[in-house]
């Protein structure tokens, strides 16, 4: 896909400008990636440990946003991109927004973990949201994954997965609902998990967002709200 | 992915075509000698259309904006083949008066280039010479308004009678856009007008560019990318004689159509 290069710019600084911005897309994707599976695990595991860290980590992720903003504000100004630059550095700083709200979701699901500790782990319940974490964390994966490649039918591929993540999210909320009728005594405990996988399906729509992204970049086909 | 070969039997890619033309060319060739400078463009430009001519130094930029009201004339051994029609009618019918012509397709070039005469006649002499003022009066009239068209009137208004070389770069080529306006053209041609100007000047240029396009056709062959963005309609792009491909400009800026194009536009190597 040489269309998509950061290469063979006149002024080579351009290209590295490109690139570096790139990679921190890249790592800043990496970063998030990481804090949604622990944050995952961190309610699994019911690890008070790991639900901090993630807490901790979502102050990384902010940090990267603005940095990448930056860079992107420093490269429109210096170099005026236009064409598939310009669409680049524009899908960039979306990508970058979305990125770190699923940054901040994950920090939600790890707060919402560590009430789960304190208030004493459930004995039902977690299936739902393991089901749904690893459906999300795939699609994050996904995306993440086409983002690399600019591959937009694996972008498409990845925004269809977003269906399934959908009907695993409105089965979990109507199990959570029976089990909060039958154990009204836990009903505290219960939200927590409403509230978590609330927090993964926003996940997979930001992942669904950053699909986007991608056929915009690699077709400048804006398919956003269709 | 249109072919990027530049060969005899090339395609335009795009929108070369317009439904309300102001001017038609087909197949125009031109030669400076045996040397082939253009080859086998088509386009229309619209009635009240800017049109942007963008493209890499000497793919044939001036060239082809010259034969569009028969500059070339006077250029030693160019020739220009093919159709170059305004409101359909050829423009190198030999019956055709073609000081008559220049004043209905003018054209402002790159250094601002005001006759050594006063601010005031810059403008009056070409409304005199085709007869469009039948008095002082008149004439006056037609000064005062070619120059607010210009953006320029309130600046000299107290010294039209000093020599327009006395201006800044930015006010003479406003003044020799006057001068181009004073004779009522249908179509101005501008080769790269911005180019001696600091962004201010350039500024005011781009802005009365859009405001002229009100009442005129242009044609701006611009190296500035950011200026061909900012003001044209459509935006043609020129490789080597060839027009690659026309198409409405703020596609040209995000996702153009042809390769050359995409290259060029991005400043990579060809
Ligand atoms: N009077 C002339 N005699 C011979 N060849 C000419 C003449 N004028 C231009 N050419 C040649 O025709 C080709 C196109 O030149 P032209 O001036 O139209 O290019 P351009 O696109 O306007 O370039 P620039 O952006 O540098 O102004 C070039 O190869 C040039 O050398
Ligand atoms: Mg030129």
């Amino acid at each position: 896909m040489d269309k998509l290069s950061f290469e063979n710019h006149i002024a080579s600084r351009y290209d590295e400008e490109l690139e570096q911005i790139f990679s921190q897309l890249m790592a800043m994707g990496g970063k998030v990636e990481q804090q949604v599976q622990l944050a995952v695990k961190a309610i699994l595991d019911s690890d008070s440990n790991i639900a901090e860290r993630v807490i901790q980590g979502d102050k990384d992720v902010d940090r990267m946003e603005i940095r990448i903003d930056e860079d992107c504000v420093l490269v429109i100004a210096r170099r005026q991109p236009t064409a598939s630059d310009l669409r680049l550095v524009i899908s960039v700083t979306r990508a970058v927004a979305d990125l770190e709200r699923i940054g901040d979701e994950a920090e939600k699901i790890a707060k919402h973990a560590l009430e789960l500790i304190e208030h004493g782990p459930l004995m039902s319940g977690y299936t739902v949201v393991s089901q749904l974490g690893v459906s999300v964390t795939a699609m994050l994966h996904n995306a993440l994954d086409a983002f690399a490649r600019f591959d937009a039918d694996a972008a498409m591929r990845t925004i269809d997965e977003d269906k399934q993540v959908d009907q695993e999210y409105k089965a979990a909320l109507s199990e959570l609902d029976t089990l909060m009728a039958s154990e009204p005594a836990l009903l505290k405990q219960y939200l927590n998990l409403v509230w978590i996988v609330r927090s993964l399906e926003r996940i997979g729509d930001h992942a669904k967002n950053l699909c986007e992204q991608i056929v915009f970049v690699a077709k400048g086909k804006d398919i956003r709200h269709q | 992915m249109p072919d990027m070969k530049v060969n005899e039997k090339h395609v335009t890619v795009g929108k070369q075509f317009h439904d309300d033309p102001r001017m038609t060319m087909r197949n125009v060739n031109v030669f400076y000698g045996e040397k082939q400078a253009i080859h086998d463009v088509s386009i229309d430009i619209g009635k009240n259309e800017v049109m942007a001519m963008i493209g890499p130094s000497g793919c044939g930029k001036s060239t082809f904006l010259r034969s569009l009201n028969r500059m070339n004339d006077t250029v030693e051994g160019c020739r220009v083949e093919g159709e170059i029609c305004m409101d359909g009618e050829s423009l190198y019918n030999t019956k055709l008066d073609v000081v008559e012509l220049r004043a209905r397709v003018g054209m402002v070039f790159q250094k601002p280039n005001p006759f050594p005469k006063s601010i005031y006649e810059n403008v009056a002499y070409g409304a005199k010479i085709h007869g469009l003022a039948d008095s002082r009066i008149d004439l006056d009239e037609i000064v005062e308004n070619s120059l607010n068209k210009a953006g320029l009137w309130k600046e000299v208004k107290d010294r039209l009678h000093q020599p327009g070389t006395g201006l800044s770069g930015g006010q003479q080529q406003r003044l020799c856009i006057a001068r181009a306006i004073a004779v009522t053209p249908e179509v101005i041609l501008m080769d790269e007008p911005c180019s001696a100007l600091d962004p201010i000047a350039t500024a005011r240029i781009e802005e009365l560019i859009k405001e002229l396009s009100e009442n005129f056709t242009i044609a701006i062959v611009t190296h500035s990318m950011q200026q061909a963005a900012r003001v044209s309609d459509r935006t043609a792009y020129f490789h080597l004689g060839q027009l690659i491909e026309v198409n409405p400009t703020e596609q040209v800026f995000t996702m153009p159509e042809h390769e050359l194009t995409e290259g060029y536009i991005t400043g990579r190597f060809g």
